[in-house]
């Protein structure tokens, strides 16, 4: 006798029910354990002492320095790597060049470098005993241990989000419209802020988005070429470290709690550029 | 569109304000020093700086601001010859200041006559920090290495105070040994499968004991087990001393090319033997290192435990025990194994 196959049977997914749950709670677990978790607990020590010691840290001469030069290096690096993003992309998308696949890789590489080598590369460059540390020194440059070396440091480890985030999206788009311009006589400066920019705008606030984040959070990099001098080449994560090495666990997870606060806006931000515009993101958004 | 183009010309005016903003005109012209140190003297120096800075306003009318650096002496000295400008540097130990000189040529190979006492304005020795109630029983060397004991020691090949660490435990296992060196260094590799971390920095090792609550013993500067106890607490941890440790001398210096430099080797100068003066002596004694000073060192002569001490000319000074122990292939390279 053949058994009948209801329609339903036919629409649910082949995998036991346990399975399912299993899964789910698996995953749910994990998040709880590894996100939310350390989260709480950022802000419940932040506030062990109450909500005056936290704005008292926060308040602190050290920590607002920290704070007015995490914004400085992200003002600086985060425009620089647009500039740059947007210039990489643009050229990968529209033309077609040799080497452009070698290109890519190289886009990527900071991705794949540990942040460490990353400060290191600039401080084996630009260092007293380093390949143009000398020559530069002659003319009174400084690199290494001042707000220039964070700068580049933080370039060189957030370059990717952006030009990442627009190659797939330009590549998605082609260049009909560019070539529909052009043939309806638009100039390539006009061409490229009447169609292109227009065209990529969201997905560029997205790179913007994540770039920032991680200018802002790094640790890595910055710390080697910091030379951590208090009040003057200390960022916001490097000054959490020195806090929690002065047993002030209470500072360090206050200052930290800023960095969370961050986490959460970008979240936040990122969240709504996907719900409202995710046609217009890369792929349909799929980070 | 018109919305996108506000939107981003609106983060680029914000960009270009802060940058206005945040470079805005640099603070007034004053001198500045900047003391490269290690890690345990945070607490010292905070203080120090303070009132060296009255000091030097009171003496000669001008405004100094100190800015500071820790981190591992090794680390540190690394730093300053890569080409963090440090006017003056305060390191664990005369090897990390001798490498500043010979590798980076920034400091004279004299440096260590220029001071008294060895350029060592203050001095510690190492001792033992236990959880409280001392459940491992633990009174001197030998005890290190008793079954299960677990020992919280940082990475003699980047921490001066490990170094010291390390010397102290050689020199006592010399000793209670009749000079047998095949000995000692049993007892080192013996102590060195007791230590299931090994952290780059003593401050680091003294968090992943008092905060993280791992190991039964911290083998410790004085003054950082003294600086634990105070500010995590007396009920919680003991301090036990040894039957014989080393005398720990951290010296300074001023780092004359960088000095010269900026044109601050006068306030340098001032600033490091101001050390020495009784006020300096007695910040130094406040944070838990021993004076050198007779008068300041009788006044706290109670706040410091009783120890026999050998020096590190035990060892042949510390290029000799840099040679031997700690450098690629020494002593340490040949005992230690990961586990």
């Amino acid at each position: 006798m053949i058994r009948r196959i209801s329609p339903a049977t036919l629409n649910v997914r082949s995998e036991p029910a346990w399975l399912r749950i299993l899964l789910i709670a698996v995953s749910v677990s994990f998040i709880v354990v590894m996100l939310v978790l350390p989260l709480i607990s950022v802000f419940t020590e932040a506030l062990a002492k109450g909500f005056a010691p936290y704005l008292a840290t926060i308040a602190d001469s050290d920590a607002l320095a920290a704070i007015r030069l995490t914004l400085l290096v992200a003002v600086i690096a985060v425009p620089l790597n647009l500039v740059f993003g947007l210039c990489a992309a643009w050229a990968v998308a529209k033309f077609d060049f040799r080497g452009k696949s070698l290109l890519i890789t190289l886009i990527d590489l900071p991705f794949s470098v540990s942040p460490v080598i990353s400060g290191l590369i600039y401080v084996l460059l630009f260092g007293a005993r380093g390949w143009l540390g000398p020559v530069l020194d002659e003319y009174g440059i400084k690199i290494i241990f001042t707000v220039t070396g964070l700068v580049l440091a933080t370039i060189f480890v957030t370059f990717p989000f952006i030009a990442r985030e627009l190659i797939p999206l330009m590549l998605e788009q082609g260049s009909e419209e560019e070539e529909a311009a052009i043939s309806l006589g638009a100039g390539g400066l006009q061409t490229f802020l009447r169609v292109t920019l227009p065209n990529v705008a969201w997905g560029l606030l997205y790179g913007v988005l994540l770039c920032n984040a991680r200018a802002m959070g790094e640790f890595g990099a910055v710390s080697v070429v910091s030379g951590h001098i208090r009040g003057k080449t200390n960022t916001v994560p490097l000054h959490v470290e020195i806090l929690y090495n002065e047993y002030d666990f209470v500072g360090a997870f206050a200052v930290a709690s800023l960095l969370a606060l961050l986490a959460l806006v970008t979240l936040v931000c990122k969240s709504l550029l996907e719900w409202k515009f995710g046609d217009r993101l890369a792929g349909g958004a799929k980070h | 569109m018109t919305r996108l183009r506000m939107v981003l010309g609106g983060i680029f005016g914000a960009a270009v304000l802060a940058t206005a903003q945040l470079t805005g005109p640099p603070a007034l012209a004053e001198t500045s020093l900047l003391n490269v140190s290690y890690d345990p003297t945070r607490e010292l120096y905070k203080a120090y700086n303070e009132a060296f800075a009255k000091h030097w306003k009171a003496t000669t009318g001008e405004d100094v601001t100190i800015e500071s650096s820790h981190g591992g002496s090794g680390k540190q000295a690394r730093s300053v010859i890569d080409g963090l400008e440090a006017d003056v540097v305060t390191l664990a130990l005369a090897y990390d200041i001798d490498e500043i000189s010979t590798q980076g040529g920034l400091i004279d190979p004299a440096w260590q006559k220029r001071l008294p006492d060895n350029s060592t304005p203050y001095t510690s020795t190492i001792v033992f920090l236990v959880r409280k109630g001392n459940p491992k029983n633990i009174k001197d060397w030998p005890d290190l290495v008793k079954n299960d004991v677990q020992v919280i020691t940082p990475n003699p090949k980047t921490s001066g105070g490990a170094r010291w660490n390390y010397l102290a435990a050689w020199g006592y296992a010399l000793k209670a040994n009749n000079g047998d060196e095949a000995k000692a260094k049993e007892f080192i590799g013996q102590l060195f499968k007791h230590v299931p971390v090994l952290d780059t920095g003593a401050r680091g090792a003294t968090t992943t004991f008092v905060q993280r609550g791992i190991g039964d013993v911290l083998i410790a500067w004085e003054n950082e087990a003294f600086l634990a106890l105070k500010e995590l607490g007396k009920d919680q941890f003991e301090l036990v001393v040894p039957s014989m440790s080393i005398l720990a001398e951290p010296p300074v210096a001023v780092v004359d090319k960088i000095a010269d430099k900026h044109g601050t080797r006068k306030v340098a100068e001032a600033y490091l033997q101001y050390l020495y003066s009784p006020e300096g002596q007695e910040i130094a004694a406040q944070n838990y290192y021993r004076p050198r000073d007779p008068k300041v060192a009788e006044k706290y002569a109670s706040s410091f435990p009783k120890v026999s001490l050998f020096t590190i000319d035990e060892f042949g000074g510390w290029q000799n025990a840099q040679k031997t122990h700690f450098a690629d292939g020494g002593v340490f390279d040949q005992i230690y194994q990961p586990q």
